[in-house]
């Protein structure tokens, strides 16, 4: 080597260099999120097992075999458990395979990990090239020689081109638009030629209207652009160096994807580019919520990531053996005759199987001991736990060293944590979580920023609730232990979504009917906005029914934006800016606001609790008092304010009867608020007067008001006309 | 010691990874790995031979642990810790017989190593002669006669070289053992890398004129054995069964086209139609199990049976290093593997069937993709091993010249 010649090697030795390079990666051995408390209080979870062998073996397996030199783990949370278990494990001592940590207790995120491990390389240099950047809960076969090539090629082809991101195909489900792995739907936009990522959208997808917004630009600058909406980002990039700058020039990025990847594409930073690598019949997948540890555990039991299964000792793992139709069974499983284990189930070491026993699609860890009559389905029993006689156990993981008592039912989608006791015959409600430890009175941001937002605001009601809990004892049964932990308010009716268990039948129907709803109110009046591509039957047929439903659906957002704007107290300025934008949106006339707003108001009123119909009367006069700048600004013209008072007719003749016998009352503070003037009240006087008996209840209800203005206005006219003379 | 410690972890991991296929390639990875073991191996001046058994053995542990499906890692372990015995046994009778033959020997090893390996052989053959009897299990005749001979052995090639009570002798048979069992050593691995040609040169007397020849997967015994036949100006024809779902008989193709042999290739499900009008069928075998059972590629088992149907020959092609001395009925013999369900089915096209989140939560879709399938001696008609053709039922003594009974549970 050293006698090379210098002339015309110029290239040669570059590659040379490059290929020389050794092949790094980056483990983020913390997923930054608290998707899986509360088990992840007690344990890290790439040492959560997944079908009985810890998530990190998998991903450093999978890194080993694709060819990767030296891995740096960088641990946060529990960072002296991961370190503990590396230096215990086959990896220590792996001849191929450098295993570095990197600990800091100071990273809440992603972007942090990257930036300590870019300031920390400036001392040491430790990253010398590209590297592939992957979490450690990671399960994947893909090589990654050829596409870590690709991209060493492509970056020199182009500086700019600095990420490359795997994705794979995988269709979400049409009724939940989720992906198998519990993630929301990915809508991303790619050239189809260079495979340059141009849109990657996962959050901000209207899936009722099945829409998505584009950036005309995009289609401006690209002459082609392909978009997906079945592919699953596996969350294993190939990077360059520049990402590590560039977390750090920028300071607040926290999120790999909603910060790294959308300020990439959509802020256009120095012109970076990022690709997109599919990959075809390898398996990638990571392991984000329990949905998806239960996806990825049946992958795996189903072999689609082999070399990586049970039955092959790939990372310290005791292989098990392989019966027919899927069950894995360790060679010293004690199992009674009377046991029936069903298809796709894995059996761990010293696990004893009772009497009558029923085990359908679950996998049970290491020195498990399980009592006579036991049913356990599609669940994950970890190390050492004992399960008495009878327990019924449904979509459930239970951790190491949990002991369910004699008769205990587990519903779907229960978590129980570390060496939770279940008392006997207690029934675990579904998707609760259980854990020995209480749920923290306050989200500590330790691991989490993202989603601290759901949280914040449950805070106090939390504090509350553990004190209710201490009250109790314990809430598992007179003899068992652990904390059912509440769930957060906004994450209540998301449960199901994450949750290890199926999507219940009737939420499935309940999504579909609402979809359906959607889909014919969408029959009938979104498409008529592009109504140029209907036939002309079909417009003027949905034109007929159209501002109803629409009007409908604005009345609803005006009332929910005037709702907020009374909780929050929000300026009058605001509220009108707010309603202004609405309007817009749907199209509307100020008549149109003028109405919404005031049956908005009206509906406050009555829906505030009220035990007379004069306490009624003073949160209405009350209420108008308040927000009269806000209906004010869209009763200028007299045919608003009739519009008003006839919606308030309606509402007196429908939805609020209560406002009935009040109407001349509140039609009296209209008028002194100068909502209405009186001109508005003569004319609806006078429309009104021509109407059937039933239409003028209300008519002669003001009577006497309408008496008294018309004198009044006589006074005026005269006392105008003797000013003007 | 260190470094063969690493490249035998490093060839275990290949096995785990399930990175080394073909079972000629693993064989001799193996045996070259066995043949480092025993040459860093200290050797003590008493017990030789047991002391080069268990450092075989421990090696050879892992490595059948690694991939337990590849049958000939364990077949090539037996191999050498067979020539260990053996070796170490035709040391004794020497010992026993007198000194003469030693000292010639001495002298042989010394002079000239090319010749060694001549000589280990004949060494071998004389010593496997003498006492054959030791190495079977012991007849009823032994048995009366209550000398229980292959205990004895061992014990007095130690004590033996003891009594001579010569410094110089003992250090020169402990060399000797170790010298003549990689002597052994290396002629199997000559073997087994000499298996194809070997195979290849009995084509001749089984392929015929104008014949047609059906085979399925891929095979590198199978292409070099058609191509021998091929090159003694023997014109015949090829069908190949494309061996779903790894496809390989599409690369055999590619290769006997590439060799100028008329070829054809068929879906694997079209072998019982096309199956009168072949003459022969030839197969490579995964390995052969000692009932003259045959393991290999996926599908084999349809065209044997339909081989029987139509009276064809099922002939099956194999190297010693594939000749296994366990039976297929051992619970403890895994013959089979799983591999991925992706080599059927495209994962992004069937993901919708794979949501767990809907219905039951229990997949309905399962896909099985084993790789190996079991042939029933019953169904084959000739075995073509690198020592010449043979029945079926034959395969148990041949395989009892390979092997010793004491290794065949590791």
């Amino acid at each position: 080597m050293g006698a090379q010649k210098k002339g015309g090697a110029r290239v040669s030795d570059d590659s040379e260099e490059q290929s020389r390079q050794r092949l790094q990666a980056i483990l983020l051995a913390d997923s930054f999120t608290t998707k899986f408390r509360p088990v992840t209080l007690e344990r890290p979870k790439v040492l959560l097992p997944l079908v009985n062998v810890p998530m990190i073996d998998y991903t450093l397996a999978w890194l080993e075999s694709a060819g990767i030199e030296e891995v740096f783990v960088f641990c946060c949370a529990h960072s002296t458990q991961i370190i503990d278990y590396l230096e215990t494990s086959e990896w220590r001592t792996h001849p191929n395979l450098v295993v570095r940590t990197i600990e800091s207790h100071k990273s809440i995120s992603a972007g942090d990990a990257l930036r300590y491990i870019y300031e920390q390389q400036t001392e040491t240099s430790q990253i010398q090239g590209d590297f592939v950047l992957v979490s450690g809960d990671t399960v994947s076969n893909m090589p990654l020689a050829d596409l870590i090539q690709e991209h060493r090629e492509r970056k020199k082809r182009d500086e700019k081109a600095i990420m490359t991101m795997v994705i794979k195909k995988s269709k979400p489900s049409l009724i939940t638009h989720q992906s198998r792995l519990g993630t929301d739907q990915l809508f991303i936009a790619v050239d189809p030629l260079t495979k340059q990522l141009l849109h990657y959208e996962e959050d901000k997808v209207d899936h009722a209207r099945g829409s998505v917004c584009l950036d005309k630009s995009l289609m401006e600058s690209n002459p082609s652009v392909l978009l997906y909406n079945d592919m699953q980002d596996c969350y294993i990039d190939i990077c360059s160096p520049e990402v590590l700058s560039l977390f750090e020039d920028n300071f607040d990025y926290q999120h790999l994807r909603r910060h790294f990847v959308k300020g990439v594409l959509v802020d256009d930073i120095m012109g970076y580019k990022i690709f997109t690598h599919e990959i075809g019949s390898s398996y990638a997948a990571r392991v984000d919520n329990f949905r998806s540890y239960d996806t990825v555990s049946k992958d795996i039991i189903q072999r689609w990531t082999y070399p990586y299964v049970p039955d092959i000792n790939f990372g310290g793992n005791r292989p098990v053996k392989l019966g027919r139709q899927g069950i894995y069974r360790a060679c010293d499983v004690v199992q009674s005759r009377s046991a029936v284990v069903g298809a796709s189930t894995v059996v761990g070491y010293g696990t004893k199987i009772g009497n009558g026993d029923r085990i359908l699609n679950s996998v049970i860890g290491n020195g498990c001991s399980i009592g006579s009559n036991v049913v356990i389905e599609g669940s994950y029993i970890w190390n050492n736990v004992t399960i008495e006689d009878g327990c019924e156990i449904r979509n459930a993981i239970v951790c190491d060293g949990v002991r369910i008592r004699a008769g205990a039912v587990l519903e779907p989608g229960v978590v129980l944590s570390f060496k939770v006791v279940v008392g006997r015959d207690f029934v675990v409600p579904a998707y609760s979580k259980v854990s020995l430890l209480q749920q923290p009175m306050k989200e500590d941001s330790d691991e989490e920023l993202e989603y601290a937002d759901s949280s914040s605001g449950t805070a106090d009601r939390l504090s509350g609730l553990s004190l209710e809990m201490e009250s109790k004892g314990s809430e598992l049964g007179p003899d068992g232990a652990g904390y059912i932990w509440e769930v957060c308010e906004g994450a209540h009716d998301e449960e199901w979504k994450h949750s290890v268990a199926p999507i219940p039948e009737d939420k499935l129907a309940e999504i579909t009917q609402a979809m359906d709803d959607y889909d014919d109110m969408e029959d009938e009046s979104v498409v008529p906005t592009s109504g140029e591509l209907k036939s002309d039957a079909d417009s003027i047929n949905t034109d007929v029914n159209d501002p109803c439903d629409d009007y409908g659906y604005f009345e609803k957002e005006v009332e929910g934006t005037f709702l907020r704007a009374v909780e929050e107290g929000i300026k009058v300025e605001l509220g009108v800016l707010e309603i202004n934008s609405l309007r817009l949106s749907y199209n509307m006339e100020s008549a149109d606001c003028a109405g919404a707003i005031f049956y908005s108001m009206m509906k406050l009123a009555v829906d505030t609790p009220h035990s007379s119909a004069s306490e009624l009367y003073k949160t209405a006069s009350s209420i108008i008092a308040k927000w009269k700048g806000l209906l004010g600004f869209y009763v200028k013209q007299t045919d608003e304010q009739i519009e008003v008072i006839m919606k308030f007719e309606e509402m007196c003749q429908e939805t609020a009867k209560e406002l009935g016998p009040l109407f001349a009352q509140i039609l009296h503070v209209l008028y002194e608020k100068d909502v209405v003037q009186e001109d508005a009240i003569m004319r609806w006087a006078e429309e009104k007067a021509g109407a059937d008996e039933a239409d003028k209840v209300y008519l002669q209800q003001c009577e006497t008001f309408i008496q008294w203005l018309k004198e009044a206005s006589e006074e005026e006219d005269e006392d105008d006309d003797e000013e003007e003379d | 010691m260190p470094d063969v410690q690493s490249t035998v972890l490093e060839f275990v991991n290949k096995l785990r990874k399930r990175k080394i296929e073909g079972s000629q390639s693993t064989a001799k990875c193996t045996v070259e790995i066995l043949r480092s073991v025993i040459s860093q191996q200290r050797v003590p001046h008493s017990n030789q031979a047991s002391a080069l058994i268990d450092a075989v053995k421990a090696v050879g542990e892992q490595l059948v642990a690694a991939n337990p499906v590849e049958l000939a890692v364990g077949n090539v372990v037996r191999r050498v810790l067979h020539i260990i015995r053996e070796e170490d046994l035709s040391l004794a009778t020497a010992a026993m017989a007198g000194l003469d033959l030693l000292d010639a020997s001495d002298d042989d090893g010394e002079d000239d190593n090319c010749r060694g390996v001549g000589y280990s052989a004949m060494s071998a053959a004389v010593a496997a002669a003498a006492a054959r009897s030791t190495l079977r299990p012991p007849s009823l005749q032994t048995l009366l006669e209550g000398t229980p001979e292959s205990a004895a052995v061992p014990y007095t090639s130690s004590s033996g070289a003891d009594s001579e009570s010569k410094t110089a002798d003992k250090s020169s048979i402990t060399r000797k053992l170790k010298h003549d069992v990689i002597e052994g050593v290396n002629h199997l691995i000559l073997e087994i890398s000499g298996c194809h040609e070997q195979i290849a040169e009995q084509a001749i007397e089984h392929i015929h004129q104008n014949e047609v020849i059906l085979t399925l997967g891929s095979s590198r015994t199978v292409l070099e054995f058609l191509c021998a036949a091929k090159e003694k100006k023997r014109s015949f024809r090829v069908f190949v069964a494309e061996g779903a779902p790894r496809y390989q008989g599409h690369l055999l193709a590619k290769e006997l086209v590439a060799r100028g042999l008329q070829t054809t290739v068929i879906t694997d499900s079209a072998v019982f139609a096309m199956i009168s009008r072949v003459n022969m069928v030839i197969i490579g075998a995964h390995a052969v199990m000692a009932n003259g059972g045959v393991i290999g590629p996926v599908g084999v088992n349809m065209a044997a049976l339909a081989a029987k149907k139509h009276a064809v020959p099922f002939v099956v092609l194999a190297g010693s290093h594939k000749l296994c001395p366990l039976y297929p009925h051992n619970p403890e013999v895994l013959l089979n593997e799983l591999r991925s369900p992706s080599e059927l089915l495209d994962f992004g096209e069937v993901s919708d069937c794979l949501d767990f989140g809907a219905g039951s939560g229990s997949p309905l879709l399962q896909v099985v993709n084993p790789t190996f399938d079991y042939v029933p001696p019953s169904l084959v008609s000739l075995f073509i091993t690198d020592t010449g053709g043979h029945n079926p039922s034959y395969m148990y003594r041949l395989i009892a010249d390979y092997y010793s009974a004491d290794d065949l549970v590791m």
